[in-house]
């Protein structure tokens, strides 16, 4: 099986290219569209600020080049974010496979932002959560984040509900970090390898 | 909701934890990566690595070393210790470490914290701030603490948030050491003054010091080392401890 890992400059990718070894992986990063087509599986790790995320897409062409893509897709962190139609951060239009706007938590007393630590999980559904329960916990760190809508296959609270993690055809997303989240991290990118 | 975080902190010298660890079945207690592979087991939410070597030929044995411990650990983790440049970081964010601590060099140049967050994303931004009660008022330290500042520390936990900071690493010098509890008023003015999360580090000794910091300090994290390291508290008893305190922890 060939796992791809999209090289767009964006982040730190190291991370995930260990968790996918970890699992027996032998991931390629890569920019290739070529590459990117063939591979069985794509993974869309993202950290940093949107719009010059949405630049380093840009540039590469990718931006054109992601969303014909028919395999299984993950997109994490901001890697998700960039899946909506737009982001507040920085006014940015983003990629527009999922019809969701990116929106900035708004901090009180009682809830910090970034969203940084271990959050459970809630009203989880479809393969890629399959075998996680309410009780699980992954990590987010994130300022920024998706409503709950249609696409939503997971919410997390902060303090009101918002996407944990989303679905549309092929293309999966999730806000945390699969590759940070412990055993429950690790069973989520077996789950994703296997669909 | 988001869970109160527990960050067991190494200090590493030339690649070896430097504190003895008394872990059973650890063959090899100085190596950092057997000792993050073990808190991380045993529940560990972060841990934090200090590279306290105290050469300039440190650099490039420390992102091995950072590559070693990304290689294994799937829990966040922070690197601080001497990072001055976008150099040093962008070298560590790139070996899989997910955060840098920064300190004297933002506290030389407090532009560097926005030169990060702008670079980086102020996810990966940790500004440690050490502060120790002089006179009732709590001053900023630099250079491993042994320099004043002059700088006031909630005013600088403010400004370093306003730059970019996604978190404040903030120890109290005068309670670092004791096992006498955390400094409870300090984490309250700085988590009520700032709107991002605040690790509280200096002065555990025992559990209900964290429910402490937790609740009267208002921290987001807590910090330790020695505790963790001496096995003096164990990571599981800890947070069923909390849990049955009624602190949101990950169990």
């Amino acid at each position: 099986m060939e796992i791809a890992v999209v090289d767009y400059k964006g982040g730190n990718v190291q991370s995930v290219l260990f968790a996918l070894e970890r699992l027996g992986a032998q991931p390629i990063l890569t920019a290739d569209p070529e590459v990117l087509r063939r591979a069985d599986k794509v993974l869309f790790p993202g950290e940093g600020e949107a719009s010059s995320a949405m630049q380093a897409l840009r540039e590469s062409g990718l931006d054109l080049v992601l969303p014909t893509l028919t395999q299984p897709f993950l997109g994490i962190c901001l890697g998700m974010q960039l899946l909506g139609t737009h982001s507040d951060e920085n006014d940015t239009p983003m990629l527009g496979l999922l019809p969701f706007q990116v929106q900035r938590f708004v901090p009180d007393a009682d809830h910090k932002v970034p969203h940084m630590g271990w959050n459970n999980l809630q009203a989880l559904r479809g393969p890629l959560l399959a075998g996680l329960t309410e009780a699980d916990h992954v990590y987010f760190v994130h300022s920024y984040y998706a409503p709950v809508g249609a696409y939503t296959i997971a919410q997390a609270e902060h303090p009101a509900p918002f996407s944990a993690a989303v679905q549309h055809r092929n293309f999966y997303g999730v806000q945390f970090h699969t590759e940070k989240s412990g055993g429950v991290g690790t069973r989520i990118l077996a789950n994703f390898l296997a669909l | 909701m988001v869970k109160k975080r527990l960050i067991p902190c190494l200090d590493v010298r030339d690649g070896r934890t430097v504190k003895g660890i008394q872990f059973e079945g650890l063959r090899d207690a100085g190596d950092p990566v057997a000792l993050a592979a073990r808190y991380a087991f045993e529940g560990a939410d972060e841990l934090v690595f200090l590279d306290i070597t105290a050469t300039n030929q440190r650099r490039q044995p420390l992102t091995e070393l950072v590559r070693d411990i990304a290689r294994v650990l799937d829990i966040p983790f922070t690197v601080g210790g001497g990072i001055s440049t976008v150099a040093d970081v962008e070298a560590l964010l790139l070996s899989g470490a997910d955060k840098v601590s920064i300190n004297s060099a933002a506290l030389a140049r407090p532009a560097f914290i926005s030169d990060l967050a702008r670079r980086f994303g102020s996810q990966c931004v940790v500004v440690a701030v050490d502060a120790r009660l002089v006179d009732e008022e709590w001053q900023v330290m630099t250079r491993a603490g042994t320099t004043p500042t002059g700088r006031q520390a909630v005013d600088w936990c403010r400004m370093a948030a306003d730059l970019g900071a996604g978190e404040l690493l903030l120890t109290s010098m005068s309670h670092d050491g004791t096992k006498a509890g955390f400094a409870l008023e300090l984490t309250r003015a700085v988590s009520d003054a700032v709107s991002v999360p605040v690790i509280a580090s200096g002065g555990a000794g025992q559990p209900s010091d964290f429910t402490a910091v937790f609740e009267a300090g208002g921290a987001d994290a807590a910090l330790a080392a020695s505790i963790f390291h001496f096995n003096e508290t164990a990571l599981p008893a800890l947070k069923q401890y909390l849990h049955t305190a009624g602190i949101a922890v990950r169990l």
